[in-house]
C-alpha cells in the first residue's frame, strides 16, 4: 500500500476513533445540566445520583475525546501538510477559534464541574456544568463549519494556489453549514439517549430499581421518541442541500448509474464499479425519485454523469456510501421504533418489561453505529476532493516513507483497539456497581443557592431511596 | 518614520504568542508529566495524592499545547508541515504518550483495584513517553532539525533532561501542595533532579553557539555578550538558591512552599528566552523565518481580535480554577 492510502486510513482510524467521544460528551453535558437544574429546583436527591453517576461517564468520555482530539490537530501536520499550505487561511482561523473559545472553557470548568461540588456553591456548580455543555457545542459548531465548508466551499478567492478568505459571513454560513450542524447535534442527542437507556436498562436488569435510574432510563428513551423523527427530518433535509451541492455523492448513496425520472429506491443491491451496475437489485420503484424530488417523476441524477471525457471517474467509490448509508437508516428506523414503544411503556405502566430491557442494552452503542455510518457517508462521499473542486486529497498528502505512516498505524490502531475496550467494560462495569451498591446521601454536597420547595422534598422522601 | 505595518508586525506577534503558549505549557503540564513520572517512587496512597494535586488541572494545562500547535498551524502553516513531517515519530510517541497520561486519570479511578496497577503503570510511561519526546523534538529543534548519529545522540541527552526537568517541576508542585511525608520525598525528589537539569540546559546552551555560527554571533559578540549576561547568571543564582532552600525544607510553619516551584518556572522562563534570542528571527531554525512562513495578513488580523478579547478571558477563569482547588491536596471525589 502507498502512503496516501495508508494515511487515509490513519486519519479515517483516527477520526472514527475520536467522534465517538464528542458524540457523547456533547449531549451528555446538556443532559447533566437537566439533572442539576432539576436537583435545584426539586431538592430531589434522586436526580443528584443520575448526575454523580453520568458524571463519570461523561469525564471517561471527555479524557477519550481530549486526547484522540490532539492527534487530529498533530496530523494535519505530521501527515496532511498540503492542507495547511494551501487552505490554511481559511481553515486556520475556524480551528484557532475553537481553542480560544471552546476548548479551554471545556477544559478548566471541567475540573469544577467534576471535583468542585463541594468547594463551590451550587450555583457556580451548576454554571460550571453549564459552561462544559456550552464549551463542547462550540467546539462541534466550529469543526462542523470548517467540514461543511470543505464540502460546500466558498467566500474565498485562490491567489498563487493558495486559498484567501473575501467573506468571512459565508465561509462560516456556507450552504451546508446549517444541515449538517443540526444533523450532528441531533446525532450527538441519540447517542446519549441510547446509552443512557441502554446503561440504566441493564442496571434494571441487574435488579436496580432507585429512582436516579428509573429517571435516566425515562430520560433516555423520551429523548430518543422526541429526538428521532426530527432527526429523520434533518436527515432529509440534509440529503436534499447535498444533492443540490454534491449530487454525485447522492447518486453513490443511491447507487443510481445513469440519470433519469422515477429511479427506485433500492432496499438492497451490490454495487459493481467495474462493470458500472448492480447485482442483486431490490427496490421500490420511483422511491428515489419521489424521496430527493418529492415526483415519482423527478430526474435524479447518475453517476455516469461524474465520468471525464477520458475515462477519470470524479465520483467517490460507490460500495462504501451505498452500505454506510443503508446501515445509518436502518439503525435510524430501529431507535424509532424501539423509542416510541419503551417511552410508550414507560409513560403508561411506568415500567419497561425484560424483552424491553433486553433490547435496550445493545442499542446502547446504536448511535455510535449510525454516527460513524453517517460519517463514512459523508467523508468518503466527498472524494476525491479533500476541499470539494479545490484541492485533491492526493494533493495535499506528506511525502512520507509507506513504511513510517505503516508503523505509526498499527501503533495507533492498538492503542485505540485497547482503549475502546476498557472503556466499554469500564462503563459497563460501572453500571453493574452502581446497581448493587446501596444509595447513600454523598457527604457534604455544597447545597448553598438552592430552595427547594419543602413540601415537594418532604413528598419525595421515602421512595426517593431505592 | 517609517509607517507602522500590520502586515509586518502581525506574524511575531503570533510568534510571541505561540512561545508564550509553550512556555506556560512547559510549566504547566510540565508538573503534570512529571508528577507521572514520579509515580513510581511512591506508594499507593501516596499516588492518590500525587494524582489529586493534578487531577482538576491537567486537562486545562494540556490546553496550551493545543493552542500552541493551532498558533503553529494557523499562523506558519509551512513551518508546522516542515516541522512535524520531520519529527514524524517523536511526534507519534508524544501523541501516544499523551493519550495514555490522559486516559490513565479517568481509568484508575473507575477499575477495579486488581486493575488499578496497570492503569498507575500507564499514567507513569505515557508521562515519561511524552516527556522524552518533547525533549529529543527540541534537541533536534535547536541543532535545526538535523537527523544525523550525532544529532540524535544530542536530542537523546536532552530528552532525558528534559524528563528530569519535568520530574523537578512535578515534585515542586508536590512540595506546595502535600504535606507530610510526601513531602520530605518531593524534596528528595526535587534534589536529586536537579543536576540532570543543570546538566541540560548547559548543554544545549554550549550546543547552540557551537552548531550555527549565526547563533554564536549573537551571544558572544559585543556588545550582545554584555546585554545577555544576566541571563545565564540569574539562571545560576536561581539554582545555587533553590538547592540551598531546598536543602533546608520543609520549612517550619511550611513556609515558601511555592518558593521552588516559582524558581524552577522561573529557571524555565530564562532558559526558553535564550532559546528564543538564539532562534529569532526564524521559525525553523536557519531555513525559513517567521515573515516567510506567516499565513495571510487578513487570516492572521481575523485570530488576532479573537486572542486579544479571548485570552485575558482564559488566564482569567483558569487562575480561578487553581484558587478553587488552592491550597493542600486532597482526596478527590465527584460527590
Amino acid at each position: 500500500m502507498d502512503a496516501l492510502l495508508l494515511s487515509r486510513i490513519q486519519f479515517a482510524a483516527n477520526i472514527s476513533f475520536h467522534i465517538l467521544f464528542p458524540t457523547i460528551t456533547i449531549a451528555l453535558g446538556w443532559l447533566l445540566l437537566w439533572f442539576r437544574l432539576r436537583f435545584n429546583r426539586t431538592g430531589d436527591q434522586a436526580y443528584m445520583d443520575a448526575y454523580f453517576f453520568w458524571v463519570k461517564v461523561f469525564a471517561l468520555s471527555f479524557a477519550m475525546g481530549v486526547v484522540s482530539g490532539i492527534t487530529m490537530s498533530f496530523q494535519f501536520g505530521t501527515n496532511w501538510p498540503g492542507f495547511m499550505e494551501r487552505v490554511g487561511n481559511i481553515a486556520g482561523p475556524l480551528l484557532a477559534y475553537e481553542v480560544l473559545t471552546a476548548f479551554f472553557l471545556e477544559a478548566v470548568f471541567l475540573g469544577i464541574m467534576l471535583f468542585g461540588s463541594r468547594r463551590v456553591s451550587a450555583r457556580v456548580h451548576t454554571l460550571a456544568t453549564f459552561l462544559v455543555a456550552f464549551g463542547t457545542t462550540m467546539s462541534a459548531f466550529w469543526i462542523l463549519v470548517l467540514n461543511s465548508w470543505m464540502h460546500t466551499p466558498q467566500g474565498f478567492e485562490m491567489r498563487d494556489g493558495v486559498a484567501h478568505a473575501t467573506d468571512w459571513f459565508a465561509i462560516v454560513f456556507n450552504p451546508s453549514m446549517p444541515y449538517r450542524l443540526v444533523h450532528v447535534l441531533l446525532a450527538s442527542g441519540l447517542t446519549v439517549a441510547f446509552l443512557v437507556a441502554g446503561l440504566s436498562a441493564l442496571r434494571w436488569l441487574a435488579g436496580d430499581r432507585a429512582k436516579g435510574t428509573f429517571l435516566a432510563l425515562r430520560t433516555g428513551l423520551t429523548m430518543g421518541a422526541v429526538l428521532i423523527p426530527l432527526q429523520i427530518l434533518a436527515g432529509d433535509l440534509h440529503g436534499l442541500n447535498t444533492l443540490e451541492h454534491q449530487p454525485q455523492k447522492v447518486a453513490a448513496m443511491e447507487g443510481n448509474w445513469e440519470t433519469g425520472p422515477r429511479v427506485p429506491l433500492l432496499l438492497f443491491a451490490i454495487p459493481d464499479e467495474e462493470a458500472r451496475e448492480n447485482r442483486f437489485e431490490l427496490g421500490i420503484p420511483g422511491g428515489a425519485s419521489l424521496i430527493l424530488k418529492h415526483d415519482i417523476d423527478g430526474v435524479v441524477p447518475g453517476l455516469n454523469d461524474f465520468v471525464a471525457e477520458d475515462g477519470t471517474v470524479l465520483h467517490p467509490p460507490v460500495k462504501p456510501l451505498f452500505f454506510a448509508f443503508r446501515i445509518m437508516v436502518g439503525v435510524g428506523f430501529a431507535m424509532l421504533f424501539i423509542s416510541w414503544i419503551g417511552a410508550w411503556m414507560i409513560w403508561r405502566r411506568g415500567d419497561i418489561n425484560r424483552p424491553m430491557a433486553y433490547v435496550l442494552v445493545p442499542m446502547a452503542l446504536s448511535g455510535w453505529v449510525a454516527t460513524l455510518a453517517g460519517w463514512y457517508t459523508t467523508e468518503i462521499g466527498r472524494q476525491p476532493w479533500l476541499v470539494d473542486g479545490v484541492l485533491k486529497t492526493s494533493d495535499a498528502v506528506a511525502a512520507l516513507p509507506a513504511t513510517s505512516v505503516g508503523i505509526t498505524l498499527v501503533a495507533y490502531l492498538l492503542v485505540y483497539a485497547g482503549l475502546i475496550t476498557a472503556y466499554l467494560s469500564v462503563i459497563i462495569a460501572l453500571a453493574l456497581k452502581a446497581a448493587k451498591t446501596p444509595h447513600e446521601a454523598p457527604p457534604g454536597i455544597n447545597t448553598a443557592g438552592i430552595n427547594p420547595d419543602p413540601a415537594m422534598v418532604l413528598g419525595l422522601e421515602g421512595n426517593g431511596r431505592g | 518614520m517609517a509607517e507602522f505595518q500590520w502586515s509586518e508586525w502581525l506574524p511575531y506577534i503570533f510568534a510571541a504568542l505561540m512561545g508564550i503558549a509553550i512556555l506556560v505549557y512547559v510549566i504547566l503540564d510540565g508538573f503534570d508529566l512529571g508528577i507521572g513520572i514520579l509515580s513510581p517512587l511512591a506508594d499507593d496512597t501516596q499516588k492518590d495524592r500525587m494524582v489529586s494535586a493534578i487531577g482538576p488541572f491537567w486537562d486545562a494545562n494540556e490546553t496550551w499545547l493545543v493552542l500552541a500547535v493551532g498558533l503553529l498551524l494557523v499562523a506558519f502553516p509551512v513551518a508546522h508541515g516542515v516541522i512535524l513531517t520531520t519529527l514524524y515519530f517523536p511526534v507519534a510517541v508524544l501523541l501516544i504518550g499523551l493519550i495514555l497520561r490522559g486516559v490513565a486519570f479517568e481509568f484508575r479511578a473507575k477499575v477495579s483495584l486488581d486493575a488499578k496497577p496497570s492503569w498507575n503503570r500507564m499514567f507513569f510511561i505515557g508521562s515519561l513517553m511524552s516527556a522524552l519526546a518533547q525533549g529529543y523534538m527540541l534537541g533536534l529543534y535547536v541543532l535545526g532539525l538535523d537527523t544525523s548519529w550525532p544529532a540524535v545522540g544530542f536530542a537523546a541527552l536532552v530528552a532525558v533532561c528534559l524528563a528530569a526537568a519535568y520530574a523537578a517541576i512535578g515534585a515542586a508542585w508536590l512540595i506546595h501542595k502535600t504535606e507530610g511525608t510526601l513531602q520530605v520525598r518531593a524534596v528528595k525528589w526535587l534534589r536529586a533532579s536537579l543536576g540532570l537539569v543543570a546538566l541540560g540546559m548547559a548543554a544545549i546552551s554550549l550546543a547552540t553557539p557551537l552548531a550555527s555560527t549565526r547563533i554564536w554571533d549573537r551571544w558572544l559578540g559585543f556588545p550582545e555578550s554584555l546585554i545577555l549576561a544576566p541571563l545565564p547568571i540569574l539562571t545560576v543564582a536561581l539554582f545555587v538558591w533553590l538547592w540551598r532552600l531546598s536543602g533546608r525544607m520543609p520549612l517550619e510553619g511550611d513556609r515558601l512552599n511555592l518558593a521552588p516551584f516559582a524558581a524552577l518556572a522561573g529557571i524555565f522562563a530564562l532558559g526558553f528566552a535564550g532559546l528564543a534570542w538564539s532562534f529569532y528571527p526564524y521559525v525553523v531554525p536557519g531555513q525559513i523565518t517567521i515573515a516567510e512562513a506567516a499565513s495571510a495578513t487578513e487570516s492572521l488580523a481575523i485570530i488576532l481580535v479573537g486572542t486579544l478579547f479571548v485570552l485575558p478571558v482564559i488566564t482569567g477563569y483558569s487562575i480561578w480554577a487553581y484558587r478553587i482547588f488552592g491550597g493542600k491536596a486532597v482526596d478527590l471525589r465527584y460527590d
